[in-house]
């Protein structure tokens, strides 16, 4: 188990996830995980694609059921989605007819607060992910980064215990995510906010976490734990420094193999849709 | 490009599309003028823009006009209203959907305008008559819309209103319906054209009410530059429910 010296506030116990898919008929998707998060940490868990990563984002953040094993928030097990976890998603998941004060004050508008007030809250959270000035634009008129932090901005205002990330910034360039992996270490590290990010690269993991949980590829399974001892407050300057690319190194190492499992799989699979085809 | 540039070739549009129309006006008079085309199935356009003014004060065109247009609102509010919810149950309604997406599909394409018999039967020679064949033939596409536009919402802005823990009322007010708003306007865009051709076509096949009679009745007296000049007004009509749509769907979707 990944486990932390402080109290955990969010622990996930032998988490098994199975499918029934068509071709190959039962997938173990996640298989006996088990990890703890501390208030304030940053854990990043890291894998190839294919192993598993977003089916435990989806147990954990509670939208999928049908598992094996215990997830549970302040020693509260949860079954599904839960007030004290946020959600951050791979996909761009504005909403396009609100306005990004609007898209910001969602979660607030949910639970009644009056509607200055909430204007109000929406503001700090849109000043704190850096768009102030552009409050009363839609996100059609904004580029991904910038809806990116809407997004997140949106999932701050709920204001969780705990912000899950399912690689939020996948679809964006190398310097735009590194810069705004800055963004999410000012306001993790302002906020004290105990995150969990989900994520297949290297170097934004190693920017941003206290821990990496590295996994297997299928069946997704735990392989191995580094803490990394960078020191804080941290910026993407710190990945050129040596430590760091030691860190990349290692978890490489480890992922490498992984990988390499998951394309030889991948080639596998496409042979054998090729001969059933002929 | 500058916003400048950009803003004079919006400018231009509307020039450009009014001077193809007349230069496509110009051709089809000098090749009735010429002989080309027989001007006794289609007068040459000088003749028909004559006729407007005889059309206008011995027709009692605006009293026409109003009475098609009334009918098309009444059948696109009820279609609205009608259309919008069959989707929106046949979306939350799995068994429904499975039962009768195929007939409504099928109801689209069918020319329900030869049913004009049975709803004369029902309604009368009255409007209600009109309206309701335009109504019944414009509610599968509105229906269809709606029903593509709901279940087309994006996954992750589902799971993003689970995520807050949305009931199932928010989640459809919330996320789903202006998720689907987009498809549902051309759904509703698509009733209206159905609803206009139905509307005026019964007009005209029962000889009763607005410009299609007008139509029909020039037809029989063989006035041709009169009935062309009235199918201009039938083309007005929907220039305005256009106008009109597009209006409502700028002050309902301002990001768009």
């Amino acid at each position: 188990m990944a486990t932390n010296t402080s109290q955990p506030i969010l622990v996930v116990e032998h988490i098994n996830v199975r499918f029934e898919t068509p071709d190959d008929g039962p997938v173990i998707a996640v298989d006996d995980v088990s990890l703890d998060v501390a208030p304030g940490e940053f854990l990043s868990v890291i894998g190839p694609s294919g192993c598993g990563k977003s089916t435990l984002f989806n147990v954990m953040g509670g939208l999928l059921g049908g598992y094996e094993g215990r997830v549970s928030v302040a020693g509260e097990t949860i079954s599904g989605p839960h007030a004290s976890i946020g959600m951050v998603f791979q996909e761009e998941s504005t909403f396009p007819w609100r306005s990004v004060t609007d898209n910001v004050a969602f979660p607030l508008e949910l639970i009644g607060m009056p509607k200055d007030k909430r204007i109000e809250r929406a503001r700090h959270f849109i000043k704190l992910v850096g768009l102030d000035g552009f409050e009363n634009r839609y996100p059609g008129e904004l580029s991904g980064g910038m809806r990116q932090r809407v997004s997140l901005a949106r999932t701050l205002a709920s204001e969780p215990k705990i912000l899950l990330m399912d690689e939020p910034f996948a679809a964006l360039d190398e310097q735009t995510r590194l810069l705004l992996g800055d963004k999410v270490l000012q306001i993790q590290q302002d906020l004290k906010q105990t995150t969990l990010l989900i994520t297949h690269n290297i170097t934004e993991a190693v920017q941003m976490s206290d821990r990496i949980l590295v996994m297997t590829y299928r069946p997704g399974k735990v392989k191995r734990i580094v803490n990394i001892d960078l020191p804080r407050p941290r910026t993407s300057e710190i990945v050129g420094s040596e430590a760091f690319g030691r860190y990349v190194a290692q978890i490489w190492a480890d992922l490498r193999e992984e990988a390499s499992r998951g394309m030889k799989d991948d080639e596998t699979r496409t042979m054998r849709v090729d001969e059933a085809r002929s | 490009m500058t916003a400048m540039a950009l803003n004079r070739r919006y400018s231009l549009a509307p020039l450009v599309g009014l001077l193809s129309l007349v230069i496509f006006f110009v051709l089809i008079e000098l090749l009735i003028r010429i002989g080309v085309v027989n001007r006794f199935i289609v007068p040459p356009p000088s003749e028909i823009i004559a006729s407007f003014s005889r059309v206008i004060l011995e027709e009692d065109i605006l009293h026409r006009f109003v009475l098609t247009a009334t009918e098309c609102l009444t059948a696109g509010v009820m279609l609205t209203i009608f259309g919008v919810a069959g989707g929106v149950l046949m979306h939350r309604f799995r068994l429904l959907q499975q039962a009768c997406e195929t007939w409504v599909a099928a109801m689209a394409s069918a020319p329900t305008v030869l049913m004009y018999p049975l709803f004369l039967v029902i309604f009368g020679r009255s409007a209600w008559t009109i309206i309701m064949m335009g109504f019944v033939a414009a509610l599968p596409p509105v229906i269809l819309k709606t029903l593509e536009g709901l279940s087309s919402t994006r996954r992750v802005l589902i799971n993003v209103g689970r995520s807050f823990n949305l009931t199932p009322s928010q989640q459809f007010w919330k996320i789903l319906f202006p998720a689907a708003m987009p498809t549902i306007f051309v759904g509703i865009r698509l009733g209206l054209i159905f609803a206009l051709i139905n509307i005026v076509g019964v007009e005209f096949l029962i000889n009763f009410g607005g410009l299609g009679a007008l139509i029909n009745e020039l037809a029989e007296r063989y006035d041709l530059a009169g009935t062309y000049a009235s199918i201009c007004f039938v083309i007005l009509v929907s220039v305005l429910f256009f106008m009109s749509l597009e209006k409502a769907e700028r002050w309902l979707r301002p990001f768009e």
